[in-house]
């Protein structure tokens, strides 16, 4: 079942084109007049792609059904949101105005939550969410630990609008920014707040914006603006969810950014791969144009600006801007040399700017409130927020949006409710396969650019991915060299050959085969990858092995001397053993065990048979006592 | 299978048409006859060719640069595991490793009665529910190996 967006019209969708800047004040005086008359309650279902895949879909129409049922329909508004942050708790239902949340609501939760709450007014016990770090039932959303540290001026509008509908949006304040930038403000005041603002692109390499902005305007030419929501990072999906749960943030922000510019026609490059965003963003242009905020003459100013979709095959390289504006003329998309840069000659050799999904999203905040209320947020080199996509072991997962500077414990142990299972912290990988994994000495580190880039990892667009005892880095350094020679386009030597060899040299040392010399090879191989290759791609390509070994070369060493690996990651160098002192007999592993390796009498001490053991680890996650060892 | 019989080149058209032919619009249009058929068949390149004014050697190029586009049928059901960083650390490798048990394929490849292609997808965007699959356009989150394998049982009784 998938979920379509609400393509029926509205009583308040009739709405003709906007001629000018009164008539879209006026239609977003009469919606907000419309909705406190409305007054009534309004019940938000999470229809993002996390709470999706554990299926609102059935939700939305087991709770349509159980509302008609009641006959309560008229008095109760369902609205489709996007994606609330909390994914891995989903589907999420809050009911407004109160705030109350239901985390993994079921179909069959349904009829208590609509006798319950909505007629009753009362609190479906069973359903209160519990927080797993204090073991608290909290009732209410904002006093959610996960949410309630977090700083939410990008992300925050999300759980409270439908994205499918355009006037959810303006009703919240939506295009007033556009309507500034369009009516009170030139070209050069855009990019002077831009630039005072300090923002910088939250795509990857934080580039200052408003510079890219102004060099860019130097240009002649015609000029293509372009939003990047390639989101190649594995672990990160912030663009994703603002694309799905908030597209008219991201679009006002690009029109603003063609204001700013000079440019009548632009892109939005989105992977093949988030079918939602593709959807949401579609119907979001449709609307604008409907509306009259985007194609020609937007608002009655004179000015022209639209945009088309372009969809990428799957080619993590294309997220680079060079490769991105080949993939878009309908060419492979490889990378070429940055003599010329892209907001001199890019798209079709025209003066090409090109921004991240966040990075567009921050600019309607910026003119709204202006540079200075957005220059006091964050650290003196990096301002505003960041979503992080906290992921991972790490009790609560989800999107987390906190002002640069946060430390990453409070990122991971306030927010983030620590480590599952009581097992101990190893790293947190930031910044993707161009990153690095940092560990704990780094803890009370504020995250910004600066910071990331000093302890040898990067922001990149914010992946954040925690690492406990569990993970063996080795093994984590491989996993991303196996990425990244995939994902490698090949053209160049030393990336595409170095990186080769380095994922030779870990898979043998994850298989038993290291020798000594190892480590000083992947340094040097390493270094010599850094320095020679074209693109950033592989640039940073050693960034994951080089921070391994600094952080955790013991680990390594274990590997190579000992054939021993401390995580148990690596199968050929570590067995699994039942700990006489713990085991309680409870026959748990010894059911589950697909090989019949582990017998043993109820409430004796089990025997595990490694000549059988595959080691699944199926009796090692599964053993409550911590019986199960790895040696 | 029996191909050219079963191509819509009528539907193939208006796809081409909606792109206006553009050259520009050549990965989206291969993208776009692969959601019909989960692959494009080999026989609609000269027609793009044709229609589009670019050279074979780019469709090819371009078909094999994306791993989104196949030119080799694939089954009714493409099943995506994520192997991205997030799904990793969960243990998508035990996932995998479970579907091809099931399937008796091994990633990259296709059943026999052309039902089934497994393939492993870098982050599809859903890193909280990991480990995480997608079937066609369905995703389906917090995964172990048993609910993986029902999952995919599922879809076959679909078919039966
Ligand atoms: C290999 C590689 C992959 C990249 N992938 C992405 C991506 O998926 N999304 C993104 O916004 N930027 C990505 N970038 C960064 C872009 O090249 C570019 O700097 C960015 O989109 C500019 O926007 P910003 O200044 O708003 O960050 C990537 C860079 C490299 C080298
Ligand atoms: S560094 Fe790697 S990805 Fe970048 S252009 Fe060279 S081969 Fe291609
Ligand atoms: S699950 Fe743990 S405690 Fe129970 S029998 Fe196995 S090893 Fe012993
Ligand atoms: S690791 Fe797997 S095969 Fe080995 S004893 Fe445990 S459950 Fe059995
Ligand atoms: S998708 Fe529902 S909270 Fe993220
Ligand atoms: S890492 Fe699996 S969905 Fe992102």
């Amino acid at each position: 079942m998938s979920l379509k967006p609400m393509e029926k019209t509205r009583p308040d969708q009739a709405t003709a084109k906007l001629e000018n800047k009164e008539a879209l004040e006026e239609l977003r005086n009469s919606l907000q007049v419309m909705s406190r008359e409305k007054g009534k309650r309004l019940i938000s279902l999470c229809a993002g792609s996390g709470c999706g895949a554990y299926g609102t879909a059935k939700v939305h129409k087991a709770l349509i059904a159980e509302l008609a049922k009641h006959g309560i329909q008229d008095d109760v508004e369902v609205k489709l949101s996007g994606c609330h942050g909390f994914c891995e708790k989903g589907p999420i239902l809050v009911i407004h105005p109160e705030g109350i949340f239901y985390p993994q609501v079921k179909e069959d939760h349904i009829p208590d939550i609509v006798e319950e709450t909505i007629k009753n007014g009362n609190l479906v016990k069973s359903l209160v969410f519990k927080d797993p770090a204090s073991k608290q039932k909290i009732s209410h959303e904002h006093d959610v630990p996960f949410y309630k540290l977090q700083k939410r001026i990008i992300f925050g509008n999300n759980g409270l609008i439908d994205p499918t509908s355009i006037e959810d949006y303006i009703s919240v304040g939506g295009y007033s920014a556009l309507e500034k930038a369009l009516f009170d403000m030139t070209p050069g005041d855009i990019i002077d707040q831009v630039k005072k603002s300090g923002l910088r692109g939250r795509g990857g390499g934080g580039f200052p914006t408003g510079i890219k902005w102004a060099t860019c305007a130097r240009h002649a030419g015609d000029r293509y603006v372009i939003c990047n929501a390639d989101e190649g990072d594995p672990g990160a999906y912030m663009d994703r969810s603002l694309l799905e749960g908030n597209p008219h943030s991201v679009l006002e922000g690009m029109i603003i950014g063609a204001i700013a510019v000079g440019s009548h026609e632009g892109y939005v490059y989105v992977r093949h791969e988030y079918p939602l965003a593709v959807k949401n963003f579609s119907f979001a242009l449709k609307n604008a144009r409907r509306l009259g905020l985007l194609g020609e003459n937007i608002l009655g100013s004179g000015f022209d600006y639209d945009i088309h979709i372009s969809r990428g095959g799957g080619a993590f390289v294309c997220g680079e801007s060079t490769a991105l504006m080949a993939s878009l003329e309908g060419n492979p998309g490889r990378p070429r040399a940055k003599y010329i840069h892209t907001v001199e000659k890019g798209f079709r050799e025209n003066p090409s700017l090109l921004n991240n999904v966040e990075t567009w999203a921050n600019v309607p905040v910026i003119i709204n409130k202006g540079a200075d209320w957005f220059a006091s947020i964050g650290t003196e080199g990096s301002k505003g927020t960041k979503i992080f996509s906290l992921v991972g072991k790490v009790v609560n997962t989800g999107l987390v949006e906190v002002p640069m500077g946060t430390s990453l414990r409070t990122i991971i142990y306030d927010i983030g409710g620590g480590i599952p299972k009581k097992k101990k912290f190893k790293a947190v990988q930031t910044g993707g396969p161009s990153g690095g994994c940092i560990p704990e000495q780094f803890l009370d580190m504020g995250v910004d650019f600066d910071e990331l880039t000093q302890v040898g990892s990067m922001m990149g667009s914010g992946g954040m991915i925690v690492m406990d005892q569990d993970t063996c880095m080795v093994d984590v350094a491989r996993y991303f060299l196996d990425f990244l020679k995939e994902e490698s386009c090949g053209q160049c030597n030393p990336c595409r050959e170095g990186i080769k060899h380095m994922l030779q040299v870990l898979t043998d040392i994850c298989a038993g085969d290291g020798k000594e010399g190892d480590i000083e090879l992947l340094e040097e191989i390493g270094d010599m990858v850094a320095k020679a290759s074209l693109c950033g791609l592989g640039t940073s390509a050693p960034n994951p092995v080089l921070t391994t070994i600094r952080y955790f070369r013991d680990e390594y060493e274990a590997h190579i001397r000992d054939k021993k690996c401390p995580a148990g990651v690596c199968k050929p160098l570590f067995y699994y053993e039942i700990d006489a002192e713990k085991c309680t007999g409870c026959t748990l592993c010894a059911r589950k065990c697909p090989e019949q390796a582990i017998s043993g009498e109820k409430k004796k001490v089990h025997r595990l048979d490694r000549e059988k053991c595959i080691k699944c680890g199926i009796c090692y996650d599964g053993c409550k006592f911590d019986a199960i060892v790895v040696k | 299978m029996e191909n050219i019989a079963t191509i819509d080149w009528d539907e193939i058209d208006r796809i081409i048409e909606k792109y206006d032919a553009s050259r520009e619009a050549l990965l989206m249009i291969m993208q776009d006859i692969s959601d019909m058929y989960n692959y494009v068949p080999p026989e609609v390149i000269p027609v793009l060719v044709e229609k589009l004014g670019v050279r074979k050697s780019l469709v090819y190029s371009v078909a094999t640069f994306y791993k989104t586009i196949s030119l080799e049928p694939r089954g009714k059901y493409i099943v995506n595991v994520c192997t991205g960083t997030a799904c990793h650390v969960r243990g998508a490798d035990k996932i995998m490793d479970a579907l091809q048990d099931h399937l008796h394929i091994k990633e990259g490849e296709t059943t026999d009665d052309l039902l089934f292609t497994l393939e492993a997808v870098r982050c599809i965007g859903c890193c909280a529910s990991g480990p995480v699959i997608t079937v066609n356009q369905e995703t389906h989150g917090g995964l172990d190996r048993a609910t993986a394998v029902k999952t995919i049982k599922g879809y076959n009784e679909n078919v039966s």
